[in-house]
């Protein structure tokens, strides 16, 4: 940062947008452990209470306490337990591909979290608040998916092309805005967002053309795309995780090397931290804003194609499902770094994956998954709540290892 | 570190408050209403456990999913049987919320929705010995665990139609829909040819909004209530008094404008709209229904202590009321009623085409 041999940052001081994204981005390690704990702490309160046998054992609380007490804790305890098991390891399992399997499932759902985060981050680093990832995730999903189902292609190419296809698509729906910024001066948060319903109403439109169905049908759901255009499984056929990984991590090194190593990656940043001072130093701003868009959705449309190509098959409306929005709180629990982005993404990815087994196996409501990602979010965003919750010192220097 | 004993205490004290106010009131300590989804249930008769997926709509939609889930609890709580449900978030969930039942060791697990086919179609394949049952949804290559549950909702539509045009005081009815697909067309054509039907055979003259044989208007979601009162309040302004929303939760937007218009009726879809949206009862002229609580009731009573599971689908008919009429409100003329029992005998014996 450019900015780190400024005074002790105090809270009060820099309130506008770009102040308030830096700070979150800046948030100590420490503070976002402290802040799932929180969440966690009081995800149990509303696990409880949506627990039907602690209303039961609750209604002779007064005559009988020590029931209540033992619903609460199997009530909790049972939810952790499911989430843990839905997550990462299930002790139920009869053999050892059926106990790990949970795992793989939660590295398959963050597959598209890391590569849509990345992107974010990159915005964010570059005082760009992008929240077009769910448009680009759709649009890039859409033209690798019509690859995918249409294109005959050899096994390996055809996947390689789809791929592109699907970079290509998210990368133009991450330029138009990044134009827009630097050409006119439009905010990125609006255009986005705009951007967002005209993709999502764009592919729901499609899918009622013949081109886009299955033969023989009206629904809007699109064929399956071939089996060449598939990103392969890598562990074999009993475990859910694709190629489509692999590639994640790979990105997140990429990403780490542009913005920490190379000289864009530089421009980038000192535009985040100052754009003024950037373009007196001779940089190009408008040049950095369409390009950190582009590649921000070039990466979000590699989401899509872990979507399409990797997990889904087939194209429908719901194929972004939220994680393009999902992927902001991702990008700013990571503190928008590639190793937090990918770790962020692995810890959103468990929560989603334990949904089913939370419902099946500890009765909740789904819900409940949603409140604490919530919750967690909204400590993030409050690192002076946490703080003062823990009584943690204010930080008087969060120099990162950056600039 | 005194403050995290705070922090914890007060979480703690909240969460007994508020557990303890939920129901303090009542001192019986065997409070049994034990109707909680897979919970514990009274008596085990029958070994057989069915499961229900719901699509992202969730059981709560007034809707398809609500009336599936509820024929689920149904035959469950009739033969004892210990059920277990899964509510989908978004489309993404589908398999590995249907691999979580397989896990959990159902014997039947109930997909809604034509949404869930794909993953319906590889948990059938990877777990043979787990049967299944899509409603709405049926493969081109019928798969030997897997049953569909089909409507033939375009019958009931007809005499909603029927019904509709012989009622209407302006000479204008309308409808609209969702999403433009198939299970939500199937209504709107269905209702337009049961109008049209009225005025070839009494030479009368109802117009039909919304809906012209091929194409009409839609809200384009099954979520936004307020679009279904825009474009209602639209209809009523050209003068339609009677009006189908076919959109899920959307048609309570339609029937809130209908109650503000005054002198509008409102045509419930998939169940008895007097039944599950009581405060408009008073404005509901019928509802078209699409009885899946009883399909899904007897596919599992069939698989559970019937004949046994079977692949050959089930398709809901006027003949076998799998599809009907609901609560019919006393505007509809003893007359009408009557010429629509007789319609009702001409559709079950093919001399009136309804599609």
């Amino acid at each position: 940062m450019s900015a780190t041999t400024e005074a002790p940052a105090t809270p009060e001081k820099d309130r506008d947008a770009r102040g308030m994204l830096k700070e979150i981005v800046e948030s100590q390690t420490l503070v976002v452990i402290l802040a799932i704990v929180a969440s966690l702490i009081l995800g149990s309160v509303l696990i409880v209470i949506a627990s039907a046998e602690v209303r039961e054992a609750a209604v002779y609380f007064f005559s009988r306490p020590g029931d209540t007490f033992a619903a609460i804790g199997d009530a909790v305890v049972g939810a952790y337990q499911a989430m843990f098991q839905g997550a990462v390891f299930n002790s139920n399992g009869n053999s050892f591909a059926a106990q790990i399997k949970p795992f793989t499932q939660t590295l398959t759902v963050a597959t598209p979290l890391i590569f849509a985060g990345l992107g974010l981050g990159i915005g964010f680093r570059a005082g760009l608040f992008n929240i077009g990832a769910q448009g680009q995730i759709v649009i890039g999903a859409t033209l690798g998916g019509f690859i995918g189902w249409t294109w005959e292609l050899p096994a390996g190419l055809h996947l390689l092309v789809a791929v592109i296809g699907c970079v290509v698509g998210g990368a133009l729906w991450g330029f138009i805005p990044g134009i827009l910024k630097a050409r006119t001066g439009a905010h990125e948060v609006i255009t986005t967002i705009m951007l967002n319903y005209i993709a999502l109403n764009l592919v729901a439109f499609l899918l009622t053309k013949d081109a886009f169905q299955r033969p023989g049908s009206d629904n809007p759901q699109s064929p399956l795309i071939h089996e060449t255009a598939e990103y392969p499984l890598i562990l074999g056929e009993q475990f859910p995780l694709h190629l489509g990984f692999l590639i994640a991590l790979a990105a997140a090194a990429g990403v780490w090397w542009l913005m920490e190593r190379s000289t864009l990656g530089f421009q980038f940043r000192a535009v985040g931290a100052n754009p003024s001072a950037a373009r007196t130093a001779g940089m190009s701003v408008a040049k950095a804003y369409i390009l950190v868009m582009t590649l921000a959705g070039a990466l979000a449309g590699l989401a899509g194609s872990a979507q399409i190509l990797g997990t889904e098959k087939s194209l429908t409306t719901d194929v972004a499902a939220s994680f393009g929005f999902d992927a902001i709180t991702v990008a700013l629990l990571g503190r928008s770094r590639p190793v937090g982005t990918v770790m962020a993404a692995i810890l959103f990815g468990g929560l989603r994956a334990s949904g089913p087994a939370l419902q099946v196996q500890a009765g909740l409501p789904v819900d409940i998954v949603l409140v604490i990602q919530s919750l967690i979010v909204l400590f993030i965003a409050a690192p002076p709540l946490v703080r003062f919750l823990f009584r943690l010192p204010t930080p008087t220097n969060v120099k990162e290892v950056a600039a | 570190m005194k403050n995290i004993i705070r922090v914890g205490a007060l979480t703690a004290v909240s969460a007994l408050v508020l557990a303890a106010c939920a129901s303090a009131p009542e001192e019986e300590p065997a409070a049994s209403s034990s109707a909680t989804a897979g919970g514990e249930t009274p008596v085990e008769t029958v070994d057989y456990r069915p499961c229900m997926v719901s699509d992202a709509g969730g059981f709560d939609d007034k809707s398809f999913n609500q009336a599936g889930y509820e024929g689920l609890v149904s035959i469950s709580e009739e033969l004892g049987l210990e059920y277990n449900t899964v509510e989908s978030q978004d489309g993404n969930e589908y398999g590995p919320n249907i691999d979580a039942l397989v896990a959990d060791g159902c014997d039947l697990i109930v997909t809604v929705g034509f949404l869930l086919g794909d993953a319906t179609a590889a948990a059938a394949a990877a777990n043979p010995d787990t049967n299944f049952a899509m409603i709405d949804n049926a493969f081109d290559e019928p798969v030997d665990n897997v049953k569909p549950i089909l409507f033939s909702t375009n019958e009931a539509a007809f005499l909603a139609g029927y019904a509709a045009a012989a009622t209407t005081a302006t000479g204008t009815v309308a409808t609209f829909g969702g999403i433009n697909i198939p299970p939500v067309t199937v209504f709107m054509d269905g209702f337009y040819r049961g109008v049209n039907y009225f005025n070839e055979t009494t030479g009368g003259d109802v117009t039909v909004l919304g809906w012209d044989g091929t194409d009409g208007s839609f809200t384009g979601d099954f979520e936004d209530a307020t679009k279904g009162q825009n474009l209602t309040q639209g209809f009523i302004d050209q003068g339609a008094d009677i009006i189908l929303p076919v959109a899920g939760p959307v048609g309570l937007g339609a029937a809130a404008a209908a109650q503000a218009a005054g002198d509008t009726w409102i045509i419930g879809v998939d169940s008895d709209w007097t039944l599950t949206a009581p405060e408009y009862s008073d404005i509901i002229l019928t509802s078209i229904m699409k009885n899946m609580g009883p399909a899904v009731h007897d596919v599992v009573n069939e698989a559970a202590v019937g004949a046994g599971f079977s692949a050959e689908a089930y398709f809901g008919t006027l003949e076998n009321e799998g599809v009907g009429l609901g609560t019919t409100a006393s505007v509809v003329s003893e007359d009408v009623l009557a010429e629509l029992e007789t319609i009702t005998a001409g559709i079950i014996d093919g001399s009136i085409a309804t599609s």
